[in-house]
């Protein structure tokens, strides 16, 4: 009996490359999986971004564009407007999605894009060494906040999932973690949801994944996800921020 | 065919849909507008993309996007807005993705103001953006070949899978000519090797620029300079007057090339033996023609808008066989052709003139 397969859209004999402990690997498995679920992959054009998630085209056997730092929606938008028929996803990291890529993030959402974006939120910028991002938490200590984050000098973090449900042409958005199977599962039928909302051309949809970054947080696998859980979930909860779908019945 | 009376921004806007444009992405910026503005509508009547977007930024990277696809796709700006579309730039020469940008130049630096100049020819020719690469660069002088010029533009961008500049300026943009549309004269180019389609029936393929393999990187960017010099041989294009007996070279691009014709033809009728040499293609130059004719002529005097940009290349050119002086203005007026007949006879009396 097989218990263990790797997904068909997985590009064969691909290694992940990410740190041990790190989320990004059970995000990209979560994907191929539903890629091949929903039989996408012939179909499918990726933009990709600059950070930790820029290799993303290493191990996924779909189309994808490398966009410059930020500008992942806008690339998306190029690509659907140019081939609506195609199924067209962001994958980018907070500081990419929510702090450099504002701007096109949120008018993305505005306009309604039949796109869906998916943000890891790891509270850093891990690729160059664990600078402070847009989404670090107060008190959170990273190179370029070596005392913590403080508010007199640093401002406040941005609550991503719950600003993309605020834009009127965002159908769905919504929050999740991978810490736990549980959590892993639910993630999954989240994003297929929002896969889903896409397909139906309902509009914007949009997935945070909280995830750990245990290189740059000087933690442990566990000890990364017990953070998750424990500060990381206070600041930003778990959940469903908006579903057309649910709220139209 | 009809001639008909036609402004420079919609004559622009109208060849690119002859093209076959199918997504067009902007931003507003005086003097270009009129493009997006013409395009919102006639884009929207026929189905295809368009997108008011965000920013500059937002603008050149739907682009991009929209050309990875194999679309033919454009953004239309203007100098300080130009700017901040370098980046994408660089990255869709590396990609090798055959994005249309026309820059309708107005006067710089920082946010300059509205008067017609020809001042982004340094970061139009040079690479505005970070790293090894070449735009190709098209520099219309008349209504009638910002069409010639845009159909050019699409074929040149996807045949070499490059990006392609229009480089126009306000007094083009906004003045009224006569012109002959006519149909998009060239081949479509098959695009099924490289396109972004999804991957049916093959594995999936990406566009990208990031080379992490030092050898993988050089050997990418001598790849892309063979490219150019195939581009060089192949497309490099300009125009020349009266150069066989010429004594005195004038040389000027854009809407400049237009008074120094008249200068010209002034100047020949007071007994001086003056030709003309009109890059058409900026990027690639016509070096080689202006080096040949260089050994010919005593003088070679550039006239542009500017504080001395293009003056630069033809120097390189000229390698030093004839005197190389340079007659320009930095914005406003367009030298007149009383002007540039009074400065050449000041350069030929003393070595050096600025109006």
């Amino acid at each position: 009996m097989q218990v263990f397969k790797i997904p068909e859209s997985i590009k064969k004999g691909s290694k992940f490359t990410f740190c041990p402990g790190c989320d990004h690997g059970i995000i990209v498995r979560i994907l191929a999986e539903l890629i091949d679920e929903l039989e996408l992959k012939e179909k499918t054009i990726c933009a990709t971004s600059i950070g930790c998630s820029v290799f993303l085209y290493d191990f996924l056997n779909i189309d994808c564009i490398e966009s410059p730092h930020g500008r992942a929606m806008a690339e998306a938008t190029g690509v659907k407007r140019a081939r609506p028929d195609k199924f067209v996803f962001t994958y980018q990291g907070d500081g990419d999605f929510a702090s450099i890529g504002l701007a096109e993030s949120m008018h993305g959402a505005l306009r309604g894009e039949k796109i869906t974006g998916i943000c890891i939120n790891n509270t850093t910028y891990g690729m160059t060494g664990g600078q402070m991002g847009p989404t670090t938490l107060l008190g959170q200590k990273t190179t370029t906040s070596p005392m913590g984050r403080f508010t007199g000098t640093y401002g406040y973090p941005i609550k991503v999932a719950e600003q993309i449900a605020l834009c009127d042409g965002t159908a769905f958005s919504a929050r999740v973690a991978v810490d736990t199977v549980a959590h892993i599962n639910q993630a999954k039928k989240i994003l297929k949801k929002a896969f889903e909302i896409q397909l139906k051309g309902l509009g914007y949809s949009f997935v945070e994944f909280l995830a750990t970054c245990p290189t740059n947080w000087k933690m442990t696998p566990d000890e990364a996800h017990e953070r998750v859980r424990n500060e990381m979930m206070n600041v930003y909860p778990l959940g469903v921020y908006k579903d057309i779908t649910v709220e139209d019945k | 065919m009809d001639k008909v009376l036609v402004k420079g921004n919609y004559a622009i806007a109208q060849a690119a849909l002859n093209a076959g444009l199918e997504c067009y992405f902007g931003y507003p910026i005086t003097p270009q507008t009129e493009i997006g503005e013409y395009l919102s509508d006639e884009m929207y009547k026929r189905g295809l993309g368009y997108v008011c977007a965000e920013s500059e930024l937002a603008a050149i990277n739907m682009v991009l996007g929209a050309a990875s696809t194999g679309a033919k796709a454009m953004t239309t700006s203007s100098s300080c807005a130009v700017s901040l579309m370098q980046e994408a730039l660089s990255y869709a020469c590396s990609d090798e993705v055959p994005i249309v940008l026309v820059n309708v130049m107005r006067a710089g630096p920082g946010l300059g103001y509205i008067y017609p100049a020809q001042g982004d020819y340094n970061q139009a020719v040079k690479g505005g953006g970070n790293g090894d690469y070449k735009l190709i660069v098209l520099a219309p002088s008349t209504v009638q070949e910002c069409i010639d010029y845009t159909y050019k533009a699409f074929y040149l961008a996807h045949k070499y899978r490059n990006p392609t500049m229009l480089l126009a300026d306000g007094l083009l943009g906004q003045m009224m000519e006569p012109a002959v549309f006519g149909e998009y004269p060239y081949p479509e180019i098959d695009n099924s090797s490289w396109a972004l389609t999804g991957a049916k029936g093959r594995d999936g393929r990406a566009i990208f620029s990031v080379a992490t393999a030092e050898d993988t990187q050089n050997q990418h960017i001598y790849n892309l300079f063979a490219k150019f010099k195939t581009i060089e041989e192949n497309e490099t294009e300009w125009e020349e007057f009266n150069t066989e007996d010429a004594d005195i070279l004038l040389v000027a691009f854009g809407s400049m090339t237009r008074n120094i014709k008249a200068a010209m033809t002034e100047l020949r009728k007071q007994g001086l033996k003056v030709g003309i040499l009109r890059p058409v293609t900026l990027s690639p130059f016509p070096s080689k023609r202006i080096h040949e004719l260089a050994a010919k002529v005593d003088n070679v005097i550039v006239v542009e808008m500017n504080m001395g940009q293009m003056v630069n290349d033809v120097k390189l050119a000229v390698e030093g066989q004839a005197k190389v002086d340079l007659v320009h203005r930095p914005v406003g007026q367009w030298l007149s052709v009383e002007e540039i007949t009074q400065a050449v006879k000041n350069v030929l009396e003393k070595s050096y003139a600025s109006v």
